[in-house]
Parts: structure tokens; C-alpha cells; sequence
């Protein structure tokens, strides 16, 4: 296959960036995007230029790390898909393609089409987590979850934490992202103690950084592991019972 | 050089099931208001690192992380998939602390230290609560109790899982409880910061030195002690099922300043793989080992062009079935590999490239149905759709054996601790428990066994004594003199200018590697690697081609450092291999055979871990030895038949 590719351009996250022309000549369809891009990397340092960064790792659609926004579509045509497990098979011959980074206020721009997603690990140290210090866990049998309740926290859990659904979100809203952690650990009996607590700290400090959400639902389209937008509900409605639930608020009153 | 140096591994005295409740009593202990006192450097965020930091905060001490990664969530272990062993009996089926250690000592074939096996197998309890606790959303049971499934290597089921998600949900879990140490300030996290060199002073490990992978500013960090837990060194191969930035250069540099590295030719190549497609793949996906539970293995008979439904069942050899009747498809890894191996060497092999084997679906789906199929390995095949574009549900999956994990590693005792004072090393950058082959899902076990349990445990014995002393200052001449050499290495790579990519020089290396020290190797093909790896790291120096610059984010340098490293490491892995004169687990000499293919060990002389001592690039490493005794497995051959 040969395809013209447009890619974002810029040299440092104070740099101002342009759009740059490349053609992807001879490439195979069984090759992912990213391979590519190895390709057309590869080209371009024996041009003598230097070659397009990318943010990318495992490569099998888990670590979260690719992040290309691909015909104007977080993670680019396929539904359910990171871009590293995008294939060249969807396209066709002679497709031009227009490749960005993450375009989101709160994920500035490093290099190229590499962004700063760090605003995420924010929002997880205001609550993500259950207070379990190691070494004082009952055995594991003597908490009992339904397996309905284990089914849909493994749902929301399977969120991978790249950041398309900031990126496709026209608020730049990280909703789905934090709706996804408070569900995971609040569906769970493990994590009712700090279930109001924290989803009052993830929300306050997930509002500190992005955008609001106003119910666009692209967040959901753009997922690669398609979580559900009804999490988003159920964090609202954890974030409304919070005000009344919270026990240390409601002591202050 | 040290020449007179003895290994010690600090095995506590007594009966195995009590040295580690002895050795823990044992040990100094720091008092919870002095643990402040102390700096403890970490190096990786994965399953390891992460919950290492997360529990040493915890219990008080100043920890300070690094990780290459834009966030702790990256790291590798992300991307393990089929589940994590404990020894809880819990499905009633003959499962004990016992059994567990048995299986891995024997899975290993007789090579890892018994008493660091025996107390990983009593941790795997505790493992399974502490991430329950967490809120790991563990598989269920209809009545709210944890499931479990059966993995190659055992006759029980005593794996935990997560869909096949298991490595992600852990790691999740490990990387929350780390962020709740960075908010209460407990953990400095340092992200995408790369450790390139270890600091000794006086022998002891003092800290590191970094490379801040968007500024270029290298800088020195010192502590009491310093903990590496960066992972395996499968990437060397090029193809691997490894991410792409996993590399060996923390332990390699370590191994420089005076670590020894131990058993490097424990490579373990997972049977169940992608085959590759062409010459731009960049990496090997992994199926989880537990598709083996349900799938078949099987090849055509002889050698056959029709479409795998067109071909009847008489003309099918089931041959893990049939070699082995016991264990059938869920022999150990090793041993599947290199059966799936044979059957593509004698030209049975299925595919366009006739470079895989079918593991087929179509009886589980029969017997089972779809919908249980699908609950069990739905991502999976998902996956293996997206990649291949064929629908596993329908067309039997094709597979092939990669290079998945190492079992060498710094070589560590029982504490956990490398030959160099205050430098411990976690995980996969260890050597310590799996011996010459893992089995499945035990690497999520050593990694969260290392991190939340043995590390905090032992690390006070170190670190008791040093109370009321400081941390050497970054200012003294050996960071200074270690952050020239970086430096000077970083600029050199950029200054060399040469006409081949970084990316050229890792897929030689691969290539060499693979043909000559890979599922198969002989004297013959080991001494044909260690003739091209240092002409390859020669033309690497005089030919390499960095572009930019070190002050911006320079993927091409960063990588261009890793495979400056796996050039280096590649020769010690083949030197490995060579010495090691017998086949045992993932080292597998074509000289040393049964009858029927299977691996030969020499118990008599090579019953010991193999532990190399840096003597300069392309000079010989001293070969250091630590004997393995073995008091309660009995050393046999091992049969799966």
C-alpha cells in the first residue's frame, strides 16, 4: 500500500508546530500503525531527518501509551481499538491520513505527537486507590462479592489510562476516565469505607485539570476498551450522595 | 577484581518451613520513628518496583521511584494475562505451600534455591489477600468466593485470574497503593526519568545516576540503598513478546560496577504465540498459556495444504496428547515449546509461512458452548482477531513459540540482596526463584512476593546499622566522576553519526541471538555468536546513526543506549550458554539429549547457579558458582508423560 500521511510537528512543548508531509510507501497490511510508523521513521533517519515521536510500549493494546489522534478519531477508525492494535488492513491504497497528538488542555504537548497524561495520575492519588496497607488483609475467601458486582468492577477496571476519551471528549472532560476508577472500587465491598471520600477528592481534583462533561458521549466511541458511559451516571449520582454521605463532612456541620 | 569473592546466600538455618519465620525474627529491625531516617532509591514502577515503594512508604522510609515511563501504569506487567499462583487450596484439590514448592522447584528443573522457593510459595497466601483487599476484581464464583483455573505445570487449579487481564489488574492495584504514598509524600515519584548508571562507594551501592528523558538533564540521586527492580532482558532477541522500551541497561550497568549476573541463559520461550508475519514486525504477541486449558495443540499429520476444517481427524497428530498423556496440552512451557518446534522443523508446520502450529477451540466450543468460551478468553481472542484478521471461533488459532521472560538475572541471596552491599534487585532483574524455566503465573507471584513481602521484611537487616549515618552527598567525586561517564556515553552516541539506525543493529543482534542462542543451541552456533556480537558492537560504535539532540525527547538516543547494552549483555548470555554443558529448562544444548529429544541435565556438575563477574567490554567474566543443595525435592528427570 502507498499513503500520504500529514503529521503533527513540534520540537518541544514550547515549540509552536505545523503539520509536516510524508508518504508511506510500500507498506504492508498486515503491519499495525505503529509499525508504520517504524517504517517511515526508519526512512527518515537514513534522510538525514530526525524521526516522529510517538509514545508507545506493549504494543498488545494494554499499557495505555499510544495515543494518536488518526483522521481526527482518538485511536483512529476501528471501534474497541488502540492504535498500536490498528491494523493497515483498514485502510486503503492511496488513503491520505492525518495524524495528531492528543489535543487536550490538560495533556500539553511534549514532542511531536507525545503528550503529558501526568494530570491522570492526579486524579488517582486524590482517592483511586483502597487503604489497604500491606500485610493486614483478611484471607481473601472472608470477603464475599457477588459475581455480578466482580463482573462490573472488572468492566470499569479494564480502563487502560490513555487518555482518548480526553482527547475526543470537545470539553476535553476526563470523566469516563475517573467514572471508570470510582466505579471499580465502589461496585466492590472492599471499597465502601472511602467510597464518598474519594469520589469527592477524584472529582474536585479531576475538575482542577479538564474540562466538564455536558453528555457528549464521544468518550465512550473513543474508548479502546469501550467502557460504558452509564459509569458516568453512577459517578454523578456517588457525587451527589457524597455531599449528604460524607461523614467527615457531615461532622462539620 | 575481586578474585577471592564467595557467594553466600544467607540461607536462615532450620527445617524449610521455618526459615523464613526464623530469618524474620532474626533480622535488625529499624524502629518505626528512625524508618524516616533512611533513603531508599527504587528503580521501576512495575509490579515489583511499585509495590516495593508503595510498602516501604508505608511502613516510613523516604523512597524515592524512577521509571522511564510516563506513569507507573506503563510498566510491563501490565501485560501479563493469564493469572497469578497461590497455594490456597481453595478449590479442594490436593493444593498445599508444599505442593506449590514442589511444582516450582521441579517446573524449574532443580535449579533455583529450594529455600527461596519454599517462602515464595507461604507469601502467595498472602499475596491473594493483600490484592483482594485492594480490590483486584479477582474471577468469582456465584456465591461471592474467588475462582480458579489450571496452568501448565500442575495438576491443580490454583491460579487467580482477572479475564485475561490479570497482570493489569495487580499492577493496578500495586500502582494505587503507590499513588497514595505520593499524596500522603511518602514516595517521590520521578517519571519518565531513566536510570543509566549505579554509584558504589566503598563497595556499597550509594545511588544512581538519570537522564530526565524530556530535559536531558543527567543528574545524581544517593541513598542508604538502592533497589532495582527493572525487569527481564528478552528484549536483547529484538523480537520478543517484551514492550518495546523493556531493557537490560539498569542491570547491565549494575552488573559493570561490580554486580554479578546469574544464570543469563535462562531464556524462556512461551510456546503459545503469533507467529511472526514479515520482516517490519516489531514485537511477538503472547496468548495466554491458559488458552492451553481449552484449546488443542495439533498439526497435520504429514505435512498437509487443505484448510484446517477440511482436514479429519485421523489426519491430525494431537502431539502434546500424544507425547505426553498425562499432562497433554498443559506440559511446561519449556517442554511444549520445543515440541511445537519439531513438528515445524519436519516441515509439519501450518500457515502461509509454515511457521506455526493450530491450538483449536473447536471442542471447548462444542462441549462448552460459546458464551463460556467467550467469558473465558474473550479479549483474547479479540486480540488474535484484530491482529491476524482471522476469527478464532471458526478457524483454529495459529501459534508459535517467542521469547517471553528471563530467568537469569543479579544474582541475589535470601534477603534479596546482590554481592554488593545496599543494592537489592526484585522481580523479573533477579535470577532467584524459577530456575532454569517458570511456570505459568508465577512470574506475578515472585514480583508481588519480591515487593510487598520479602524486600520490606529483610531490608532493615541492612539498613539497622547504618542508623545516624547520611547518604553519601551527590557532590562527592564518584557521582561526579559516574555523571561525566554518562555523559560522555549519551554524547558519544550522538557524535558517532554513522549510516545505520539504532533499530539495524538491535534486529542483527536479534537475529544472531535467535539463530544461535535461542530454543536450540550447540557449541557450534554459541562460538559462531560470540565471533559476530563484538564485530556487531564494533560497526554499532563506528556506524550508529543518533539524530537530535540530548536536551529534548530523544527516543532514538534513549534507545540507542539500551541496545548499546544488549550488545554487551548478548555476549554473556552466549558465554552462558556455552559453559553450561548439560540442557535444563529454557537452555536447551542440542549435545545434551534424551532419546527422545527431551533435556538432559548434568546434576553432577552443573548443579549450580552460574554467577559472571564483569572483567571489561569483550574481556572473559569470572565465573562464580553457588552450589545448589537440594534437601527436600528429589533431583529426577522430569517427566510430563
Amino acid at each position: 500500500m502507498n499513503l500520504k500521511l500529514r503529521v503533527w510537528r513540534q520540537n518541544g512543548p514550547n515549540g509552536s508546530g505545523h503539520f509536516e508531509d510524508h508518504d508511506a510507501t510500500d507498506i504492508s497490511p498486515d503491519m499495525s500503525f505503529l509499525e508504520m510508523f517504524d517504517v517511515v521513521n526508519e526512512r527518515l533517519v537514513m534522510d538525514g531527518r530526525e524521526p516522529i515521536a510517538f509514545d508507545h510500549d506493549c504494543r498488545e493494546g494494554i499499557c495505555g501509551s499510544c495515543s494518536m489522534m488518526i483522521n481526527g478519531r482518538a485511536h483512529g477508525p476501528e471501534e474497541g481499538t488502540a492504535t498500536c492494535q490498528l491494523h493497515m488492513r483498514k485502510f486503503q491504497d492511496g488513503d491520505r491520513i492525518v495524524v495528531e497528538p492528543w489535543r487536550a488542555r490538560a495533556f500539553p504537548v511534549i514532542r511531536d505527537l507525545v503528550v503529558d497524561r501526568s494530570a491522570f495520575d492526579r486524579i488517582i492519588e486524590a482517592g483511586g486507590y483502597i487503604s489497604a496497607p500491606t500485610g493486614s488483609a483478611p484471607d481473601a475467601n472472608l470477603i464475599l462479592v457477588p459475581k455480578e458486582a466482580a463482573d462490573a468492577a472488572m468492566d470499569a477496571a479494564a480502563c487502560i489510562g490513555c487518555g482518548a476519551c480526553v482527547a475526543a471528549c470537545p470539553n476535553g472532560a476526563a470523566q469516563l476516565f475517573t467514572a471508570a476508577k470510582v466505579a471499580h472500587l465502589g461496585l466492590l465491598p472492599q471499597g465502601q469505607p472511602e467510597r464518598y471520600e474519594r469520589v469527592i477528592g477524584m472529582v474536585e481534583t479531576m475538575e482542577r485539570y479538564f474540562g466538564s462533561c455536558t453528555n457528549h458521549g464521544e468518550c465512550e466511541k473513543a474508548c479502546p476498551k469501550e467502557i460504558s458511559i452509564d459509569f458516568i451516571a453512577l459517578l454523578n449520582r456517588d457525587y451527589v450522595k457524597a455531599q449528604f454521605k460524607n461523614r467527615r463532612l457531615a461532622a462539620q456541620r | 577484581m575481586t578474585t577471592d569473592l564467595q557467594l553466600d546466600a544467607h540461607v536462615p538455618e532450620g527445617p524449610i518451613a521455618e526459615k523464613w519465620d526464623n530469618h524474620r525474627f532474626d533480622v535488625k529491625l529499624v524502629n518505626p520513628a528512625n524508618k524516616r531516617r533512611y533513603e531508599i532509591i527504587v528503580v521501576g514502577s512495575g509490579l515489583a518496583g511499585a509495590s516495593a515503594a508503595a510498602t516501604l512508604g508505608e511502613l516510613g522510609y523516604g523512597v524515592t521511584l524512577f521509571t522511564f515511563h510516563d506513569s507507573p501504569r506503563r510498566a510491563h506487567s501490565i501485560a501479563a494475562q493469564g493469572g497469578i499462583n497461590a497455594a490456597k487450596n481453595y478449590p479442594n484439590d490436593g493444593d498445599s505451600v508444599h505442593r506449590l514448592f514442589y511444582d516450582t522447584v521441579k517446573g524449574g528443573d532443580y535449579r533455583s534455591r529450594e529455600a527461596n522457593v519454599y517462602r515464595l510459595a507461604q507469601i502467595s497466601l498472602n499475596i491473594i489477600d493483600q490484592c483482594v483487599a485492594q480490590g483486584v476484581p479477582f474471577a468469582r464464583e456465584y456465591g461471592g468466593l474467588l475462582d480458579n483455573r489450571s496452568f501448565g505445570g500442575a495438576q491443580v487449579s490454583r491460579t487467580f485470574y482477572a479475564r485475561g487481564q490479570t497482570g493489569q489488574q495487580l499492577l493496578l492495584g500495586a500502582y494505587q497503593a503507590l499513588e497514595r504514598q505520593v499524596a500522603r509524600g511518602a514516595v517521590t515519584m520521578h517519571t519518565r526519568t531513566e536510570m543509566l548508571d549505579l554509584v558504589v562507594h566503598d563497595g556499597r551501592a550509594a545511588g544512581v545516576v538519570t537522564r530526565d528523558l524530556v530535559s536531558g538533564d543527567i543528574r545524581s540521586w544517593s541513598a542508604h540503598a538502592v533497589v532495582l527492580a527493572t525487569g527481564g532482558y528478552g528484549n536483547a532477541f529484538y523480537l520478543s513478546t517484551n514492550a518495546q522500551a523493556s531493557n537490560v541497561t539498569a542491570a547491565w550497568r549494575a552488573h559493570r560496577r561490580g554486580a554479578l549476573f546469574a544464570n543469563p541463559c535462562y531464556t524462556q520461550i512461551h510456546p503459545t504465540c503469533i507467529p511472526r508475519s514479515d520482516e517490519f514486525q516489531s514485537k511477538l504477541t503472547l496468548m495466554s498459556e491458559s488458552l492451553r486449558n481449552d484449546g488443542r495443540v495439533w498439526v497435520p499429520a504429514a505435512g498437509d495444504e487443505r484448510s484446517p476444517d477440511l482436514i479429519p481427524e485421523v489426519d491430525r497428530d494431537y502431539f502434546l496428547e500424544r507425547r505426553y498423556p498425562a499432562f497433554g496440552n498443559l506440559v511446561p512451557r519449556d517442554v511444549a515449546s520445543r515440541a511445537a518446534k519439531r513438528e515445524v522443523d519436519a516441515g509439519r508446520g501450518v500457515g502461509p509461512q509454515k511457521n506455526g502450529v493450530y491450538l483449536d477451540f473447536a471442542d471447548a466450543v462444542n462441549r462448552f458452548g460459546r458464551a463460556v468460551i467467550e467469558e473465558r478468553y474473550g479479549n483474547l481472542f479479540q486480540m488474535y482477531d484484530r491482529i491476524t484478521g482471522e476469527d478464532p471461533y471458526r478457524v483454529p488459532m495459529r501459534i508459535y513459540p517467542a521469547v517471553h521472560y528471563t530467568m537469569g538475572g543479579l544474582w541475589v541471596d535470601y534477603n534479596l540482596m546482590s554481592n554488593l552491599p545496599g543494592l537489592y534487585v526484585l522481580g523479573e532483574a533477579n535470577f532467584s526463584d524459577h530456575g532454569a524455566n517458570r511456570l505459568g503465573a508465577s512470574a506475578l507471584m515472585q514480583g508481588l512476593a519480591d515487593g510487598y513481602f520479602v524486600l520490606p521484611a529483610t531490608i532493615s537487616d541492612y539498613l539497622a546499622p547504618l542508623l545516624g549515618t547520611k547518604p553519601v552527598p551527590t557532590d562527592d567525586p564518584v557521582f561526579r566522576s559516574v555523571e561525566a561517564e554518562v555523559h560522555d556515553g549519551v554524547h558519544k552516541l550522538l557524535a558517532t553519526k554513522g549510516s545505520r539506525s539504532v533499530t539495524h543493529f538491535h534486529r542483527e543482534l536479534g537475529n544472531v541471538l535467535w539463530d544461535n542462542c535461542g530454543m536450540a543451541r550447540s557449541r557450534e552456533s554459541l562460538e559462531k555468536a560470540l565471533a559476530e556480537i563484538p564485530a556487531l558492537r564494533e560497526e554499532f560504535h563506528s556506524d550508529v546513526r543518533v539524530l537530535g539532540e540530548n536536551e529534548t525527547l530523544n527516543q532514538s538516543l534513549e534507545k540507542a543506549g539500551r541496545v548499546s547494552d544488549f550488545l554487551e549483555f548478548g555476549e554473556l548470555l552466549c558465554r552462558d550458554a556455552l559453559h553450561r554443558e548439560e540442557s535444563c529448562g529454557g537452555h536447551f544444548r542440542v549435545e545434551h539429549q534424551t532419546e527422545d529429544g527431551e533435556a538432559l541435565r548434568d546434576d553432577e556438575n552443573f548443579s549450580y547457579v552460574g554467577a559472571w563477574e564483569f572483567a571489561g567490554v569483550g574481556a572473559a567474566p569470572e565465573l562464580h558458582k553457588e552450589q545448589l543443595e537440594f534437601e527436600y525435592v528429589h533431583l529426577a528427570q522430569r517427566s510430563y508423560k
